[in-house]
């Protein structure tokens, strides 16, 4: 099995063609095609059950393809075991799972140790490294129910962080955390940056999107538009994308409305400014 | 006092007993710990009661009770893998209807036999007194692999349990890993059948480890509490059984329970 390390003369990338996936007869992901470079930060913004989530899982091959092919380092999807990393969101987990923190993060590194092998020195130390640079070293033992929300993502952060991923998933990262583990997020991802580390990031927070990502994928089932902030950023795409929750203000651009949390605590997170002109 | 410690263990049908009884209850404790983690509670119950048919068949050819009962746990474990296949049926409601047809199918074959079936009886709660010595070397030949295999592949399972998202990201190969962990539930059941019969037999997969669970955040110490929970009830039980008129796979689960009252009392009282 080829395991290509990010420096070989081929990039790092990500190339999906034609993708098309879901779990009934509707598809949640109609026939998508993009190309993300090695090393390139990608916020994907859409709609509720836009095909956001079943985008990542697509590409950790949780999901079958229906169609269209999805390649990662120039090869088909599956041909790389270890190089895909997925930060869930937190209602996937079963927190009273009896595990602590360090015992997630060294599931990181399962996939470099197989199915057998006892974990060693190297490893040891890349689940120190990363509790470090997440600032939860103080909280390895600790099993992981005993957390608070931004603490937990923390934790899959670092387990990610231990996987030595080429491609890093993170699922609403930002959705439902405090301020430091936004921040400490954010850090995290400058730090992925100087490591060529592909990234994409699922989030509803356009402002975001468009401050700290160079590249953004708008997504509505089909590809409505990706490329720069200020390209995919227009009224008619945003319009195309978020339709009936979209809402144009006269001289002030637009605002999207756009739930992201639960029904029956619904808030409203208004954008403004996201006009191509202010991006 | 040591003689009355002692005195149940001159009896060979007593180490006997014991020796099934401890092997089992180490057994069922650390397969039970999955099953209280997967919430699987109501499927080990279900296994054990989907043995029946197979027994009764088994006892109708006059063939091997236990080999009856392996097909049987096994095809109803597979079964259940099947209708719950990419969602069709819930996997709770394929459990409900595969249990309550076998559990008829062996009522309705039992009731066919016209003897007085004390071995049947036997297979419903249990003959622990009763085990020879190949019956031993089975259980004990059964819980080392069974055991084995559960140590070996600590890490896959736990990966499956815990993160299912995690095991595809690594590629494991999780429909293989969940059938895997099905069957050695299902053996682990069958194996349990002597000492606790069909009955009881998901009492002791959920009660030692349900206790464990109480008491530490780490699953291979839940594992490690658990088989002790489990040793300790086998052992109690057995003497408690010997002393009063109690029927041993009763007094175990029995003990069993104390001890995991006294977990949820212990809990509570340290909030």
């Amino acid at each position: 099995m080829a395991k290509l390390s990010p420096e070989v003369a081929e990039p790092a990338r990500l190339e999906l063609e034609a993708v098309s996936a879901g779990y009934t007869n509707v598809l949640a992901l109609d026939s998508v095609s993009f190309e993300v470079p090695h090393g390139a930060q990608v916020a994907v913004v859409g709609p509720n059950g836009a095909g956001k989530s079943t985008l990542f899982k697509v590409l950790v091959g949780l999901l079958p393809i229906r169609a269209g092919q999805v390649f990662i380092h120039g090869q088909p999807l599956g041909a790389h075991t270890d190089c895909v990393a997925y930060v869930p969101q937190r209602e996937e987990v079963d927190w009273r799972f009896p595990v602590t923190v360090r015992d997630v993060v060294m599931m990181g590194r399962y996939g470099k140790q197989g199915w057998f092998r006892r974990p060693n020195q190297a490893d040891r130390d890349w689940v120190a490294r990363s509790l470090d640079q997440m600032g939860i070293a103080a909280l390895a033992n600790r099993a992981i129910g005993d957390l608070s929300g931004g603490q937990q993502q923390r934790v899959f952060l670092a387990r990610a962080l231990a996987q030595e991923p080429h491609i890093l998933l993170m699922d609403e990262p930002f959705t439902g955390v405090d301020a430091s583990t936004q921040e400490a997020t954010l850090s995290l991802l400058e730090e992925l940056k100087s490591r060529h580390v592909t990234v994409m990031v699922s989030t509803h927070d356009l402002t975001m999107a468009a401050q700290r990502f160079e590249r953004v994928l708008l997504l509505n089932h089909r590809l409505v538009a990706y490329g720069a902030p200020a390209d995919v950023f227009k009224p008619e795409n945003l319009r195309q994308a978020f339709s009936g929750q979209f809402l144009t203000l006269e001289g002030q651009g637009a605002v999207v409305v756009d739930e992201c949390c639960p029904p029956g605590e619904e808030h409203l997170h208004d954008h403004t400014g996201q006009g191509g002109e202010h991006a | 006092m040591l003689e009355w410690l002692l005195e149940p263990w001159s009896f060979a049908f007593m180490q006997h007993g014991l020796l099934a009884a401890l092997l089992v209850g180490i057994l069922c404790a650390v397969i039970g710990c999955y099953v209280v983690l997967r919430s699987m509670a109501f499927l080990g119950d279900a296994l054990a009661h989907a043995i029946l048919p197979g027994v009764a068949v088994a006892y109708l050819l006059q063939g091997n009770l236990t080999v009856g009962a392996l097909v049987a746990a096994v095809a109803v474990a597979i079964g259940i893998g099947f209708f719950s296949r990419e969602g069709t049926v819930k996997e709770d409601t394929a459990i409900g209807i595969l249990f309550s047809a076998a559990l008829s199918l062996g009522v309705a074959l039992i009731s066919s036999i016209r003897t007085s079936a004390s071995d049947l009886t036997h297979i419903l709660f249990g003959n622990v007194l009763g085990v020879s010595s190949g019956d031993l070397l089975f259980t004990a030949l059964m819980a080392v692999g069974i055991l084995g295999l559960v140590m070996l592949l600590y890490r896959p399972f736990l990966v499956i349990s815990f993160d299912p998202v995690l095991a595809a990201t690594l590629r494991l190969p999780g429909q293989f890993l969940r059938y895997l962990m099905l069957i050695l539930l299902a053996l682990t059941v069958v194996v349990s059948m002597q000492t606790v019969g069909v009955g009881l037999g998901a009492a002791l997969l959920v009660t030692p480890a349900a206790t464990a669970y109480l008491l530490t955040r780490r699953l291979a110490r839940m594992m490690a509490i658990s088989a002790v929970v489990g040793a300790v009830s086998s052992l109690i039980g057995m003497y408690l059984s010997y002393y009063t008129i109690i029927a041993p796979g009763a007094a175990i689960v029995l003990v069993a329970t104390g001890f995991f009252l006294l977990a949820f009392a212990w809990k509570r009282v340290r909030g």
